[in-house]
């Protein structure tokens, strides 16, 4: 009988990627909406909406990896855990987020500013998580 | 793990937040309106297209209803013509980009309620020459044109609204074709062309036409600039084609027409969505020269809409209050006032084509209304006149467009889901 115990391991470079990637999207998605809330030039609303899809897509396919990495562990570590809760939580503000971005004009405002400030922070957070705490089951 | 789960369900209850609206809609010339409202999604409801067999729409007792003409490219407006001849446009314009993931999904959607066939862009005369009460002849009067709507005669000339430009043909009673391509009398705005319809009347004299130009949005969701020279209505010499602003602040005016005796020039104008089920009224309204209806900065008069910036209080007070509110969301497309040939019940009033809704749980519209009138002025609820095209298990057979009445007394209502002109007449 193999003895296992719990390592942390960083995410694959897919993996990563995609979840990094998620945080200049949402990061730039804020900073459209800032720029509409200052400007009411529409299409830096239209930016945002885009940006938020690309985040969506991003952190929803990093999601995927997480959830495989958490369902194949057989102890469940604190650390992936705390990732995949940040992860999900992230998508799911997103896609919040992205309904109230398909309002027209300045109906997306001011919730959406405030939901894509909570999103990026959320997706700063799963990135340090997933970059720092994912635990993997290794043979010793 | 249980807290994003119940952020879900609080999503998927937002969404549910729409509310079903008032199963009596508010009409007349001072509609109860409610806060505005919308949940995280906007309420879509597209009921499902179904052929109308051997079916027809209702009409009142006393009137028969018969389909005059069928497999049609997207039939809009019709004209009926001196001699008794009608005339149909038909076509479907609009180029108006995808700017966010919404337009994809939203397009897509308000497509299944619309007709696949591809739009005329043409003419059709139809004749009943024996006078028979059938259309024998169906025949091509002219093609090649831009997706064509509005439709006026006035002294020998045929003027037709395509979507970018207002072009005339020469016209002399009986004749079945057009005598060669029309002239431009002039430009329209088209750029974009979110409403791209361009309704289209005459004024007694044949001096002036009135053309209606739809706004580039809903809510100026494609920014400001879009809305150069739009939502409103323009009075366009017929003789030089120069032009000046009529109306404006007219959301959507999709159908205009000249009253009997008065001269006054009236419209049916579209208002914009995604406030709620029972918000904003579309309207019948006479066009008051000069006057601003409030598009974008506020509707029904004094009501702000929050979804503007930048906001404009001075344009807001200086916004009036349309006429008669026909129901939120019903798509008025179709507007043309009766006769007394159209029998006693509906001798004094307007005719108004609903194409129905899809900004609303439970749709309204779908149907031809009348409004009947008293000295000159709206009185009283609008009366159904032909219904039937909503199914009562919830599909569509039909959706109206334009209305026509023939001076012979009978209406005419262009279908553009069947493709299908139909013609109302006393059967007493």
């Amino acid at each position: 009988m193999t003895n296992i115990t719990l390592t942390r391991r960083p995410p694959g470079p897919l993996h990563a990627t995609l979840l990094a990637g998620s945080v200049p999207l949402f990061l730039g998605a804020l900073l459209c909406d800032i720029a509409y809330y200052q400007s009411y030039q529409i299409q830096w609303s239209n930016f945002a909406a885009w940006l938020i899809a690309g985040a969506l897509l991003s952190s929803g396919l990093a999601l995927l990896f997480a959830l495989a990495v958490l369902i194949r562990a057989t102890r469940k570590a604190g650390g992936t855990t705390l990732y995949v809760g940040l992860l999900l939580a992230t998508w799911l503000l997103g896609l919040v987020n992205a309904f109230e971005h398909a309002k027209d004009a300045w109906a997306v405002m001011p919730i959406g500013l405030v939901l894509s400030v909570a999103a990026t922070v959320l997706a700063m957070a799963a990135t340090w998580a997933g970059l720092t705490r994912l635990q993997t089951e290794v043979a010793a | 793990m249980k807290r994003p789960l119940s952020a879900l369900s609080m999503a998927l209850l937002l969404t549910a937040c729409g509310g079903d609206g008032e199963p009596t809609q508010a009409h007349g010339p001072d509609p109860k309106l409610p806060a505005p409202e919308r949940g995280l999604l906007p309420s879509m409801k597209i009921a499902e297209p179904v052929a109308w067999d051997d079916q027809t729409p209702t009409v009142p007792k006393g009137y028969r209803i018969s389909a005059i003409a069928t497999d049609l490219k997207i039939p809009r407006q019709t004209l009926v013509l001196p001699n008794g001849d009608i005339l149909v446009a038909e076509g479907r314009g609009g180029n108006a980009a995808k700017l966010k993931p919404k337009d994809v999904i939203a397009s897509q959607i308000k497509a299944k309620g619309n007709t696949q066939v591809k739009g005329g862009n043409r003419l059709t005369l139809l004749r009943d020459a024996d006078g028979d009460g059938t259309y024998e002849m169906q025949r091509v009067f002219a093609e090649h044109l831009n997706a064509p709507y509005g439709l006026a005669l006035a002294d020998g000339k045929l003027y037709v609204a395509n979507q970018d430009a207002l072009v005339r043909f020469d016209y002399q009673d009986d004749q079945t074709q057009a005598s060669g391509p029309p002239v431009k009398v002039a430009d329209l705005p088209a750029e974009i062309n979110h409403h791209w319809t361009k309704s289209l009347a005459v004024s007694p004299d044949g001096r002036y036409l009135y053309v209606g130009i739809g706004s580039n949005s809903n809510i100026t969701e494609r920014g400001m600039e879009a809305e150069v020279d739009r939502a409103r209505v323009w009075q366009v010499d017929t003789v030089t084609g120069a032009h000046r602003p009529y109306a404006t602040g007219l959301r959507n005016p999709t159908a205009l027409a000249i009253q009997p005796g008065s001269g006054q020039l009236w419209a049916v104008v579209n208002e914009r969505d995604e406030l709620g089920p029972d918000l904003v009224p579309d309207y019948l309204t006479s066009v008051r020269e000069g006057a601003f209806y409030g598009w974008p900065y506020s509707y029904w008069g004094q009501h702000v809409d929050e979804r503007v910036r930048p906001q404009n209080p001075e344009r807001v007070n200086a916004a009036v209050k349309p006429d008669y509110s026909l129901g939120s969301h019903v798509a008025a497309l179709g507007l043309d006032f009766s006769n007394a040939a159209m029998g006693e019940a509906f001798a004094e009033g307007a005719f108004v084509g609903e194409h129905g809704s899809w900004n609303r749980s439970k749709p309204v519209g779908y149907k031809v209304v009348f409004v009947p009138f008293r000295e000159g002025s709206p009185a009283g609820e609008p009366v159904d006149f032909a219904t039937g095209f909503l199914s009562e298990d919830g599909k569509t057979r039909g959706r109206p467009v334009g209305v026509t009445v023939d001076p012979k007394g009978a209406l005419i209502i262009a279908d553009d889901l069947s493709n299908t002109i139909w013609r109302v007449t006393r059967s007493q």
